[in-house]
């Protein structure tokens, strides 16, 4: 209950804060805000003033070098530093006379909310399996799991056994340590990414994107003979449909990958639109007049508490097919192969 | 649409922390965690099946024994039987060697007996042969005395005998 209430305050807050400017609350524009990557921090406002933590900006121009400076030298982009500027949360080049330099290009390397959250998981994540592993090391085979092993244990298994071994067959134990790290660096992601106020650090498509590289690259690594035979010259069609089906198939190489990003990215970013959307109401109807407001509150906050539940739920549902599908798409890569095997057997 | 362009530096990022994240989990979580896992599924499976044969010997030692022990009763009840047999059998034999001691005993003072008697008949045989012959020659003696006095004679000495 408290975690929507606190989501509540943070989006009064801003609302305020919007209204101080325009004097008219946008919720699409505010969902937006909320859900897109920022140069700094921002927790709430009290009034004028806003509480924040400035990020490092990390700027590389192929004309201008290499320049690192703090986020809060923008002043929420109304001055510009060292040559560049803040334009809706998105760095610029400027001239001396603080016009919009398009012949300069700059290459934003930030540690924008999203990476200092992600780097924030990295930590954790690091942290508590190493830890955990510490624990299994110092304890050998003979002592039953305890503590935290054994909230991790089951879900390792878990990958071990409903998602490694049913699509990877006898080769799964070469893939295990990159299914075990997508799964967790997806999952304790999703879940900070859940705490309001944090950023939506999985529902980035950037994250998702770099994901799905790395997945398409493991596939294309796992594939053999078979699989591309199986692309080139699709067996038992005619040679009219072979010649529909070669670029159909050479597609769904690169439609598995981008249907994975899409499918993770859309997934949460739809979960936080829809919280923001039911406490946004509150707002609209709080613009109409004052009691509807507060009358619309108790059924928001109410929708808002269901929606986190099914979001909690999604987290893992989400970590767990990004994971199975890439364990599905790299067993279809060498699948011959083991059919072959199958048959030598 | 910002929501849909992948931001380059979030995406460089991204790669740096993933590829952190899974060189050093690889190295120090899977490794330890996984191993130790299969480390403990085939402890678990050979303590089950160790605990399996166990069973089955146990089993196994269970009949023998249940064997051993009919055999033992069988035999016990084998050496009763012979015993008694045995006993019955010297106690058989004693009663007819004492039969046939006694018998012995029997036929031996008999024997004793029936050669005594016959030694005592010859003796007294002998001794009424010479009484016959004291009385004869006393007769004769008398006979050549006097008629009336041998008859007389005669007459006592017979009733002596009589009187003997």
């Amino acid at each position: 209950m408290a975690q929507p209430k606190e989501h509540e305050t943070h989006e009064q807050a801003n609302a305020d804060h919007k209204e101080g400017h325009s004097e008219k609350f946008n919720a699409g524009e505010s969902i937006l805000h909320h859900i897109a990557d920022s140069h700094e921090f921002h927790f709430f406002t009290l009034g004028e003033k806003h509480f924040t933590m400035p990020l490092p900006v990390i700027v590389y121009s192929p004309q201008r070098g290499l320049s690192m400076f703090s986020s809060s030298k923008f002043e929420e982009g109304e001055v510009a530093y060292e040559g560049y500027k803040l334009e809706h949360d998105k760095i610029v080049a400027v001239d001396a006379s603080g016009n919009v330099d398009e012949s300069v290009k700059a290459y934003d390397f930030s540690i924008t909310k999203n990476v200092f959250q992600m780097l924030l998981a990295v930590i954790l994540l690091i942290w508590i399996m190493t830890s955990i592993a510490k624990k299994y090391k110092a304890q050998g085979h003979n002592v039953a799991p305890s503590g935290f092993q054994n909230a991790v244990e089951p879900v390792i298994t878990f990958v071990r056994d409903d998602v490694a071994k049913p699509n990877l067959g006898h080769k799964y134990e070469k893939y295990m340590p990159y299914l075990l790290t997508v799964f967790f660096f997806i999952l304790i992601n999703n879940i900070i990414g859940l705490i309001p106020g944090s950023a939506n650090v999985t529902g980035n498509i950037a994250f998702t994107a770099l994901l799905a590289v790395i997945s398409f690259i493991v596939i294309m690594i796992s594939t053999n003979g078979h699989f591309w035979g199986h692309i080139f010259w699709p067996p038992g069609v005619p040679f009219l449909v072979k010649l529909i089906l070669i670029p159909v198939e050479l597609l769904s190489i690169f439609i598995k990958p981008a249907a994975l990003m899409i499918r993770l990215f859309a997934n949460m970013t739809a979960g936080h639109i829809v919280i923001l959307s039911f406490v946004s109401l509150i707002f609209i109807f709080g613009q109409m007049a004052t009691v509807a407001g507060w009358g619309f509150t108790p059924v928001s906050i109410a929708f808002s508490v269901f929606i986190y539940f099914i979001e909690i739920l999604v987290a893992f549902i989400q970590a767990f097919i990004f994971t199975n599908l890439t364990a599905v798409f790299i067993g279809q890569a060498f699948e011959g192969e083991h059919h072959d095997e199958a048959h030598a057997h | 649409m910002q929501l849909l362009m992948p931001a380059l530096g979030f995406f460089f990022w991204t790669l740096v922390a993933f590829i952190i994240v899974f060189l050093i989990l690889k190295k120090f979580a899977w490794k330890p965690i996984l191993t130790t896992l299969s480390a403990r599924e085939k402890n678990i499976a050979d303590s089950i099946a160790t605990a399996e044969r166990v069973k089955n010997e146990m089993a196994q030692m269970k009949s023998e024994n249940e064997a051993l022990m009919a055999q033992a009763r069988e035999e016990r009840s084998a050496l009763l039987k012979e015993a008694r047999e045995a006993k019955d059998r010297i106690v058989h034999e004693a009663k007819e060697q004492a039969k046939a001691e006694a018998a012995k005993i029997v036929a031996d003072a008999q024997a004793v007996i029936n050669q005594q008697k016959m030694a005592t008949l010859v003796e007294l045989k002998n001794q009424v042969g010479v009484l016959v012959l004291d009385v004869a020659e006393k007769v004769l003696r008398k006979e050549l005395g006097n008629k009336p006095e041998q008859e007389q004679y005669i007459q006592q000495l017979a009733n002596d005998i009589k009187l003997n």
